[in-house]
């Protein structure tokens, strides 16, 4: 037992990986795999809390696989930022897989969704924790491979058209991502992040250096939907079923967040080379052109796309301004916007379970026949707007208010406008799809079953309690913003203490 | 295809091919080789007989879905990785018994039977599925 906690940094990647295996094992039986996964992912929950504690409680954790030494062996490194990002992964996987227990249809289930959606979990939670540039990659590529199964799960035209437009992009930018690997390993010799973040800040300036970190910003740009690179995710998203579309829009773009700012702080600064000019432009250019998108649509999918572009804009802002404020900022933004976005397509797939559409012209009445709904809606849709004093609200104080202590004041008057607009594209929907009366009267009300509400419940108590009670989760998010802009504490903790000594020295 | 001389032969080669993969799975431990190609070999001999005698015998003759197996192999390899994780605290750290006359066998070696069955498994899912869409 003891062995299990003191290695507690494996388990949110190898359970769901096991998981997904034991899926497979009963791919003729749908019921049984339904209970395995729900059990693997409340393993992973505990294991990702436990992560969490240690992390608070002992500083950065670090397991090399396999007995290999540091640097040259893969190591799964967990700092503040991935470990509470895999415990954010957890809740979301259980929450969203408890919702598909009323959503997900037999046919899925035997086309594989459980094992399909379990891989994707564990790639996420791959990304978040792993250590090494290269392992990096190889979760991008299982998120990648699982996705695509998930995309086209019913194997229809407008799935396969999504799919194929998600694939094209999605396997250029990883692409890149390799490229820019094999550059780097050639100009550093190694692959080991925190190895390559010590050997990096020695390194003078070179033109494979600049061109190696504008091919990462372009890769992760493309995963995370950065303007301009972002015109895939809402061409896809909408097609795929509602659970599907709720685990990625949750969980996939903020991976492509994560790495930007592992790269763009422990390795690559963004004050060298104009990066910084050039994430402040692509973060303005998000946010506006994200929620202009969301404003002429009326699929709630599509409206829920575009914003998760211009959400993503915001937390591009903290790392173009790069200060402690700003990047805590970011942080707390990324929590918060993925439990939101998230709620946000499960209220839509209980708004089309009530309704029988997707599309706000003919929806309506739901305010008099589905209130638990409606107050379920208003919750993560106010928290979005950045209404007080919900989550969203102080996710969006904190990176403005950074924007302009560092008298960045275009930028933030951009978050203010574009805050602004998001107001309106919920009260659309709330107006739409709550409050106007049905075009259609039904004869027979369809209710929301309970595993619909509860985890949208859950997840909204959560969004509740980052908006009451911020301080814990403000505190938490500045200690991350700290340790994220002094990589000597993720290096040292990697490659011992002699390496963060090296450091000092050259500095 | 109905031909007999290959629908003869097809019996013939996947014996070869399946005892060849094995081969190549074992001799993988320290010499070129090991389970993806002995798993891409395996698959090609059941292509073999899903090419002659059809598709439903090849499933017949596998018992359970590829995918099935694709997920035992996963699962041996997260097994493979535990004795390490209770002997000396790290997972995936490979354990080896050592024979009197240079015997060896290793946690290694459920890893690689694992590659092989994810990659028999994998190969076999997409290529059943090809033949059976072919006209």
């Amino acid at each position: 037992m003891n062995l299990l906690l003191s290695q507690a940094l494996i388990w949110p990647v190898v359970l769901p990986l096991a998981t997904a295996a034991l899926c497979a094992l009963a791919w003729h039986r749908p019921a049984i795999q339904r209970w395995i996964s729900l059990g693997g992912l409340t393993l992973m929950l505990a294991a990702s809390i436990l992560l969490l504690v240690q992390v608070e409680t002992e500083g950065t954790q670090t397991v090399a696989f396999g007995s290999w030494p540091i640097p040259f062996g893969i190591v799964f490194v967990a700092d503040r930022l991935g470990a509470a990002m895999a415990l954010i992964t957890a809740v979301l996987a259980l929450a969203i897989a408890v919702f598909g227990l009323a959503d997900i249809r037999r046919r899925q289930e035997h086309a594989g969704f459980h094992p399909l959606y379990l891989g994707m979990i564990a790639g996420v939670a791959g990304a978040f924790l792993t250590g090494d540039i290269f392992n990096l990659y190889v979760w991008f590529e299982i998120m990648l491979i699982t996705a695509m199964g998930l995309l086209a799960i019913d194997r229809t035209r407008t799935q396969l058209d999504g799919t194929i437009k998600y694939a094209v992009l999605n396997l250029l930018g990883t692409l890149l991502f390799l490229l820019a690997v094999a550059i780097l390993y050639g100009v550093t010799g190694t692959l080991n992040m925190a190895d390559l973040g010590r050997v990096l800040s020695e390194s003078e300036p070179s033109a494979a250096l600049a061109l190696v970190a504008a091919m990462f910003l372009v890769a992760f740009g493309i995963k995370a939907g950065y303007f301009p690179l972002f015109f895939w995710l809402p061409a896809s998203y909408h097609t795929a079923s509602i659970v599907v579309s709720a685990i990625f829009a949750g969980l996939i773009t903020k991976v492509g967040v994560y790495a930007s700012f592992r790269v763009f702080t422990l390795m690559f600064s963004v004050d060298e080379g104009g990066i910084r000019e050039l994430v402040a432009v692509m973060a303005a250019g998000t946010m506006l052109f994200g929620v202009f998108g969301a404003a002429v649509q009326w699929d709630i999918r599509r409206i829920l796309s575009f914003h998760i572009v211009s959400q993503i804009g915001y937390m591009m802002l903290g790392l173009a301004l790069a200060t402690p404020a700003a990047m805590a900022g970011a942080v707390f933004y990324i929590v918060h916007h993925i439990i939101v976005k998230a709620n946000l397509f499960l209220a839509a797939g209980a708004i089309y379970r009530a309704t029988g559409t997707y599309d706000l012209r003919k929806a309506g009445g739901l305010m008099g026949s589905h209130p638990i709904l409606a107050l379920l809606f208003a919750i993560p849709a106010l928290s979005l707007a950045g209404i007080p004093p919900l989550s969203g609200f102080w996710a969006k104080y904190m990176v403005i208010d950074a924007a302009f202590a560092d008298s960045a004041h275009w930028l933030a008057g951009v978050g203010l406008f574009v805050g602004l607009l998001t107001v309106f594209s919920m009260s659309k929907i709330w107006v739409e799809a709550f409050w106007k009366t049905p075009p259609l009267e039904r004869k027979h009300a369809r209710r929301v079953p309970m595993a619909m509400l509860v985890p949208m419940a859950i997840l909204g108590l959560v969004t509740l309690t980052i908006g009451f009670a911020p301080e814990p989760f403000v505190l938490y998010a500045d200690a991350t913003a700290t340790s994220l802009l002094d990589p000597k504490t993720y290096i040292e903790a990697v490659l011992g203490p002699q390496a963060g000594l090296d450091l000092g020295e050259q500095q | 295809m109905n031909s007999m001389i290959f629908t003869a032969s097809a019996r013939i080669l996947f014996a070869l091919m399946l005892a060849a993969s094995i081969f190549i799975l074992w001799r993988g431990h320290d010499e070129p080789g090991g389970g993806f190609v002995g798993g891409l070999v395996a698959s090609m001999a059941l292509a073999v007989v899903a090419l002659a005698e059809g598709v439903p015998r090849a499933r017949r003759m596998l018992r359970i879905h590829p995918m099935s197996l694709a997920g035992l192999g996963v699962f041996l390899g997260f097994v493979s990785g535990l004795p390490g994780l209770l002997i000396d605290g790290s997972y995936l750290t490979h354990q080896w018994v050592f024979f009197p006359n240079g015997f060896k066998l290793g946690t290694t070696m459920v890893f690689d039977i694992g590659v092989y069955l994810v990659v028999l498994g994998g190969m076999l899912a997409l290529v059943f599925r090809l033949y059976e869409d072919a006209p």
